[in-house]
C-alpha cells in the first residue's frame, strides 16, 4: 500500500539546515492500522505530510498504491490526494462558513462526482459517523468530538483507500477521544488502511502496528506490547544520557 | 464548477463584508471617475453620423488677409464669406451642398396668450436635410424651388412645434418669425447629433435649432449673425449689402461627395473658383484650399478639448491608485483564508483550482464595483452637468456602450488587482498551514 525508502527530507533556511527524516523506511501494507508516535520534533509530521503528498522530499523513493509519486507534478499529486487519501487533522479544519453537507461535499467537488453521486456520499458518510441528522448545522453548533466526526466523514467520502490522521484526538477529551478512536478502528475494520501520529500511548495500543520515529528514522514495534513504545523512549534517554 | 466557485465567491464576500465592502468601494470610486470622464470624451469623440461621415465634407477657402495666415501656421478660416457660399451654392458642382449659418429672431405666436419670445435659427439649403438627415415627426424640408424663390417656409424643431402648435402636426400653418409670416412644410422629431458636426464654430455641443429656414431669409429679413463674425478687412460702406458683400466669414459650407473622384473633381472646381476669384482682386494669398470629411473637421477643430484627454489620464492614474488599494486589500483577505486553502490543497484541490476559485471571487468583487461605479459615474456626470450648466447636458448620458465599457473595465481591473493576490494565495504551503 505505502512504501518508503531511503527518504531523507531537510529543511534549509539561510543559516540552518534542519534534518527532519534521515534514510526512513516504512511499508504500510493494505488494511493495517499503524500507530506513529514519537518525541516532539522527531519528524512525525514530516513523514505525515510527505504520506500525504503534501511535500516533496530530497531524496529516496516512495510508492502509493504501487505508484511511484517522487516526480509527480501540483496537478497529479492533487488527484492522488484526491482519490487515495483522506485526511483527518487534530484541529478539525472544517470550514466555518459551510454547513457539514457542504464541508463533506469538498473533496467530492474536485473529483468531478455528479450531484446526486455526491449527495449519496455526503449522506452515507454523515450517516456512518451518527450526524446525518444535523447536515444543515454549521460546525460552530457542534461539539469537538462532533467536529472531528464530520472531518472523518469528509475523509470517507471519495472512499479513499487510505487515511492519514494526525493527532485525531489531540483536542479532544478522553471519553470523546475514545469514541474517535472507536470510529476509526471500525473504519479500519472494513478495510481502509490507517496511519494514525499520536502523542498518547493508550491510543497506540489500539492500532494493530506501532511505531517509532526518532531523530527522523523509524524504529517498529509490534502490536499488543504495550511497553514497547515507552521502552523505545526510554532507551533512547539512556542513550542520550550514556552520550 | 464555475457555479461552485461563484457561490463560494459571495459567501466569502458576505463573511468578510467589511473588508469585501472596502473593495469593491475603492473599485467603484475608479470605475465611477474613469467611466464618468471616458463617458464625456466618447461623446466627444464620438462619430455623428457614422453611416456617411467620409462622404460629407466641410469647406475651407483661403479668403484671408495676405499678410497674415487666418490662423498659424498656414491655415486658411474655419468659416466663409456670403459673396462665397452663394456663389459656391449657385454653381452647385457637388452632388449635395448647403451654406449653412445661424441666426435668430422673435417668434409671435398665433395664440395671443403666448408672450412672443426669442427662437434660434438654422439658415440653409434644400439640402441640409437629405445630407445631415435629421428626423421628421410630420412633413419634410423645403425644395430647392422654395430655395430659388425665396420662399418662405420653415421646418420647426419639435421642442418649437411643441411650444406653439401644442404637439399637433403644424405641417400647412403659419408662424410668424422677424414679422414675417412662414408656412410651415415640416416638422422634426428630437434630433440633438453628438456633437453638433454641422456647426461647431459656436460650440459643438450645443443644442439644434429651434427653427430651419432657406438660407436667403438672412438677406430677405436682413437677419442678424449667429455665431462667431471674422472680417480681416472693414467692410466698404454701411448697412446690411455692405456686410454681406465684404470678406468677414460668418457661414459654413458643406458638400457631399460620394467617391475620391467626385473629391478630386470639387477641389478642381474649388481652385478654379479662387482663381477666378483672384482676377477679380479677392484671394491674394497662395492657393489654400481644404476638404475635410465629418471627422476630420471634427478633429480640426479639436472638439475633444486637450483638459478632456488631461482628465481622461487623470482618471487612469485614479483607477490604478484604486486597484493598488484593492491589492492591498486582496491580500490581507485571501491571507486570512490561508487555512481553509491549505485544508482545500491537501483534500484535493489543485494550485490551478484554488486559482480559479479566488480569481473567481476577485471578478464577483469587481463586478459589484462596476455596478456600484456605475452609480457613481451617474452622479458624477450629474455633477459635471450641474458644475458646466447646459454646455454640458449632451455630454453626460450614459448608453449602452459606456454601461458595457464599465462593466468590462471592472472586469479587467478586478482580474489584474486579483492576480497576485491570488497567486499568493495559490502558493500557500498546505502542511505547514495545517499544523497551525
Amino acid at each position: 500500500m505505502l512504501t518508503m525508502q531511503g527518504i531523507t527530507k531537510t529543511f534549509v533556511t539561510d543559516s540552518v539546515q534542519t534534518h527532519a527524516l534521515r534514510d526512513f523506511h516504512l511499508t504500510v501494507d493494505e488494511g493495517d492500522f499503524v500507530a506513529v508516535t514519537g518525541p516532539s520534533g522527531s519528524g512525525k509530521t514530516t513523514f505525515l505530510n510527505i504520506a500525504g503528498l503534501l511535500e516533496t522530499f530530497n531524496g529516496g523513493s516512495y510508492i502509493l498504491d504501487g505508484k511511484d509519486v517522487s516526480h509527480l507534478n501540483d496537478k497529479q499529486r492533487s488527484r492522488e490526494r484526491n482519490e487515495k487519501i483522506g485526511f483527518i487533522f487534530q484541529n478539525f479544519n472544517l470550514i466555518p462558513d459551510l454547513d457539514l453537507f457542504d464541508n463533506v461535499d469538498v473533496p467530492l467537488r474536485y473529483r468531478g462526482f455528479t450531484t446526486s453521486e455526491r449527495k449519496r456520499r455526503i449522506e452515507e458518510s454523515l450517516d456512518m459517523v451518527g450526524l446525518a441528522k444535523r447536515m444543515k448545522h454549521l460546525p460552530s453548533q457542534l461539539s469537538g468530538g462532533q467536529q472531528q466526526r464530520v472531518a472523518i466523514a469528509r475523509a470517507l467520502a471519495g472512499s479513499p483507500r487510505f487515511l492519514l490522521a494526525d493527532e485525531p484526538t489531540g483536542n479532544l477529551d478522553t471519553k470523546m477521544a475514545q469514541s474517535v478512536m472507536g470510529l476509526l478502528t471500525e473504519i479500519n475494520q472494513n478495510g481502509t488502511t490507517i496511519v494514525m501520529v499520536t502523542h498518547d500511548p493508550s491510543l497506540a495500543q489500539q492500532a494493530k502496528r506501532n511505531i517509532f520515529v526518532r531523530d527522523g528514522r523509524v524504529s517498529e514495534s509490534p502490536a499488543n506490547q504495550p511497553s514497547t513504545v515507552e521502552s523505545i523512549a526510554v532507551e533512547s534517554l539512556s542513550q542520550k544520557a550514556a552520550m | 464548477m464555475f457555479s461552485y466557485y461563484l457561490r463560494l465567491g459571495f459567501a466569502s464576500i458576505r463573511r468578510n463584508y467589511i473588508l469585501s465592502s472596502l473593495m469593491i468601494v475603492a473599485i467603484a470610486l475608479g470605475i465611477g471617475a474613469s467611466v464618468s470622464v471616458v463617458t464625456v470624451n466618447y461623446l466627444m469623440s464620438s462619430n455623428p453620423i457614422p453611416h456617411k461621415s467620409d462622404q460629407l465634407f466641410y469647406v475651407q477657402l483661403d479668403s484671408w488677409s495676405p499678410h497674415s495666415p487666418a490662423q498659424e501656421p498656414n491655415e486658411p478660416p474655419d468659416q466663409v464669406t456670403w459673396r462665397d457660399a452663394t456663389n459656391l451654392m449657385a454653381a452647385k458642382p457637388a452632388f449635395k451642398q448647403s451654406a449653412i449659418a445661424s441666426s435668430g429672431a422673435v417668434i409671435e405666436p398665433a395664440d395671443k396668450d403666448v408672450l412672443p419670445f426669442m427662437a434660434s435659427i438654422r439658415l440653409g439649403f434644400s439640402d441640409f436635410f437629405s445630407m445631415f438627415e435629421p428626423p421628421f415627426l410630420y412633413g419634410s424640408g423645403w425644395n430647392s424651388q422654395d430655395d430659388t424663390n425665396r420662399n418662405y417656409v420653415v421646418v420647426l424643431s419639435k421642442e418649437m412645434n411643441d411650444r406653439i402648435f401644442g404637439g399637433e402636426n403644424s405641417v400647412g400653418r403659419s408662424v410668424t418669425i422677424a414679422d414675417a409670416e412662414f408656412q410651415v412644410v415640416g416638422v422634426l422629431n428630437d434630433w440633438q447629433p453628438v456633437p453638433k458636426f454641422y456647426d461647431v464654430t459656436t460650440g459643438a455641443f450645443n443644442d439644434v435649432e429651434d427653427v430651419f429656414m432657406p438660407f436667403y431669409m438672412k438677406q430677405e429679413l436682413e437677419l442678424n449673425n449667429g455665431g462667431n463674425t471674422n472680417c480681416w478687412k472693414s467692410p466698404e460702406g454701411e448697412g446690411f449689402a455692405a456686410f454681406l458683400n465684404s470678406e468677414c466669414i460668418n457661414y459654413q459650407f458643406w458638400v457631399q461627395l460620394r467617391n475620391e473622384n467626385e473629391k478630386q473633381d470639387y477641389m478642381t472646381f474649388l481652385n478654379s473658383y479662387v482663381e477666378e476669384q483672384k482676377t477679380l482682386g479677392r484671394f491674394e494669398r497662395p492657393l489654400n484650399n481644404r476638404l475635410s470629411d465629418v471627422m476630420e473637421w471634427m478633429e480640426i477643430q479639436e472638439v475633444v478639448a486637450d483638459d478632456a484627454q488631461i482628465m481622461l489620464w487623470m482618471a487612469f492614474m485614479f483607477l490604478f491608485v484604486c486597484l493598488v488599494n484593492t491589492v492591498g486589500l486582496l491580500l490581507s483577505k485571501f491571507s486570512g483564508k490561508a487555512s481553509e486553502i491549505a485544508l482545500r490543497r491537501a483534500i484535493g484541490a489543485s494550485q490551478g483550482d484554488i486559482f480559479y476559485q479566488h480569481i473567481v471571487e476577485t471578478v464577483c468583487v469587481g463586478l459589484l464595483g462596476g455596478v456600484l461605479g456605475l452609480v457613481l459615474a451617474f452622479a458624477g456626470l450629474e455633477g459635471i452637468k450641474m458644475l458646466y450648466g447646459d454646455f454640458m447636458s449632451n455630454l453626460v448620458k450614459l448608453d449602452v456602450t459606456m454601461v458595457a465599457f464599465a462593466f468590462i473595465l471592472a472586469l479587467i481591473s478586478s482580474v489584474l488587482a486579483g492576480l497576485y493576490p491570488t497567486w499568493r494565495a495559490c502558493s500557500v504551503a498546505p502542511a505547514a498551514q495545517l499544523k497551525n
